[in-house]
């Protein structure tokens, strides 16, 4: 497998926009998710008997195959990029809820009683003290659910998106390699610049966190 | 002033916590709240602000019953010291402090202001309001914790075993600054421990339960322990209760006369009179001299009394200039005093 350069070269317009595409699919992925999550993982956190519900439905969620839940969406929304974001979102779902609840769970009871005890109302508690000290572990399911979009965009590839993806069935029905070697390498980088993006706002937002004693 | 009337807590699971609780805590006065685990003083403190809320009966704070108030905006008007301090990980130690200002809408540069101003009034060092919690020693977390309570300057201060997580030494210097603070600011202060020695030193009243949330007795220190009401509270006291009436009298109506020149031991002074230590005449032993001044207890005396290899006390002036010694019979006649008069004002 030799890679052709001079292909890439013709192509870098195409590359940026598919690269541009495929992040485009996968953040607003990540952000549906964690605008389901957050309210849906209050309620887990505050109400006993609906968390096992939650998180129970998240994890059969993603148990549907991937492309199935493609299929299943077509009638719906059609061959478009709404069909990718919804499923993608779906699978974010399982851990960016398990991890808000953990970490909600996570926030020390006597933090939240001072909270209390000074006068701070449950709203105000919540949006102050509580998501704040969760943040370490809410990100940590932020990570996980943005590699794992930026890695599942490519299947929407079957129903004519997919970003990078494309650049798989390209090579593969012109028995070329160029453009399936290129579309991997640009998927893992982008995975790994968007973690490390996440991993340094993580560092800016939580600065209780740093040189730890 | 708090007033407890016919005060009673049961919890769901049927325990009761608080059993018919009348009492008041006077203005301006710290009122201590002893017993041992499940006694309900604990329930007691935390009804006063509402985190407990009781069964029946009615608790006014300055005239007002609490049940009749906003719970968020009662608290906001009392200062609350928890154990282990109970600080916001995630803020500096000037936000932790700047809670309840923010809370009542100040602006975030009066309420930082605010926040400086206390952090040297418990005894902090400024550089330490732009730290986290987690960088401070458990000592210091206490004096946030006890600063973040001033914030708004209430009127009134619960306290619930605010210092039971710090060693001994550390502790003594937290009791010995709330004192000092107390003398400035004169809030109506509950305290809550376990432990009877903290009690005596801090209270102006004591308030002993039994468990089952049954007030025995409540009555100032030296009363309580000159006449404890029960065996129970006796019990609770300990058997060196007498020795501990003897801390909260001082040193300062003992007589004293002048360092005695001839015998076996003589009191060794510096250039400016003030005292080093023993030394023997016969042989060249030294026994270190620990000097008392007037306003240290007579438990203190008496422990140097015997201690000292003469009998004799080391009294000085505030600088520890030599003012004279007391003899270990006169300590003696003044700790009889201490506990006739103790019996005849509980009487």
């Amino acid at each position: 497998m030799t890679v052709d350069w001079s292909w890439i070269g013709d192509h870098t317009d195409d590359l940026t926009s598919l690269t541009l595409s495929h992040l485009q699919a996968a953040m607003t992925a990540v952000f549906l998710g964690l605008v389901i999550s957050l309210p849906l993982a209050v309620l887990a956190h505050r109400v006993r008997p609906l968390r096992g519900f939650l998180l129970g439905l998240s994890n059969v969620l993603f148990t549907i195959p991937s492309i199935a839940i493609f299929v299943l969406l077509l009638p719906v929304s059609g061959l478009t990029r709404t069909t990718t974001v919804i499923g993608l979102t779906v699978y974010t779902l399982v851990v960016l809820l398990r991890n808000t609840v953990e970490g909600l769970d996570s926030v020390p009871a006597k933090t939240k009683e001072a909270a209390k005890a000074m006068g701070t109302r449950p709203l105000r508690t919540l949006l102050t003290v509580e998501f704040p000290l969760a943040l370490p572990v809410i990100f940590a399911g932020v990570r996980i659910a943005t590699v794992m979009s930026i890695s599942l965009v490519s299947v929407a590839t079957y129903i004519g998106d997919g970003g990078l993806g494309q650049l798989f069935t390209d090579g593969f029905q012109r028995d070329f390699p160029t453009p399936v070697i290129v579309g991997v390498v640009l998927t893992i980088l982008l995975a790994v610049v968007a973690d490390a993006l996440l991993v340094a706002l993580q560092y800016v937002l939580t600065p209780w966190r740093r040189r730890r004693a | 002033m708090i007033q407890f009337d016919a005060v009673h807590k049961r919890f769901p699971n049927g325990t009761t916590a608080v059993h018919d609780l009348s009492l008041e805590m006077p203005e301006g006065g710290v009122t201590v709240l002893v017993g041992s685990s499940g006694c309900g003083k604990t329930t007691t403190l935390r009804m006063i602000n509402r985190m407990i809320e009781p069964t029946s009966g009615t608790i006014r704070v300055n005239g007002e019953d609490v049940t009749r108030q906003d719970a968020a905006e009662l608290r906001r008007s009392i200062g609350y010291v928890i154990q282990q301090a109970g600080l916001f990980p995630h803020r500096t130690v000037l936000d932790n402090i700047a809670t309840v200002p923010l809370l009542l809408g100040w602006n975030r540069k009066k309420a930082r202001a605010r926040a400086a101003e206390l952090l040297e009034t418990v005894g902090l060092a400024a550089d330490a309001g732009k730290r986290y919690p987690h960088q401070l020693s458990g000592g210091q977390q206490q004096r946030v914790g006890v600063a973040r309570a001033l914030a708004a300057d209430p009127p009134v201060l619960l306290m619930d075993e605010p210092f039971g997580a710090v060693d001994p030494v550390v502790r003594t210097q937290l009791q010995d600054e709330l004192l000092r603070l107390q003398k400035e600011l004169n809030k109506t202060i509950v305290f809550v421990t376990h432990d009877v020695d903290e009690a005596v030193r801090l209270g102006d009243r004591i308030a002993i339960f039994r468990t089952g949330g049954h007030l025995v007795q409540c009555a100032p220190p030296a009363e309580l322990l000159a006449r404890p009401a029960d065996d129970f509270v006796a019990d609770f006291l300990g058997a060196e209760r007498g020795l501990k009436l003897l801390s909260l009298r001082t040193l300062a109506g003992v007589p004293q006369g002048p360092a005695p020149e001839g015998g076996a031991w003589s009191l060794v002074l510096d250039a400016g009179r003030r005292p080093l230590h023993w030394a023997s005449k016969s042989t060249d032993a030294e026994l270190p001299v620990r000097a008392l001044k007037d306003t240290d207890s007579l438990l203190s005396a008496l422990d140097e009394s015997i201690a000292s290899p003469t009998g004799l006390v080391a009294r000085v002036d505030a600088e520890g200039v030599l003012t004279g010694v007391s003899s270990r019979d006169d300590i003696h006649v003044h700790a009889g005093q201490a506990h006739t008069e103790a019996r005849a004002v509980a009487a």
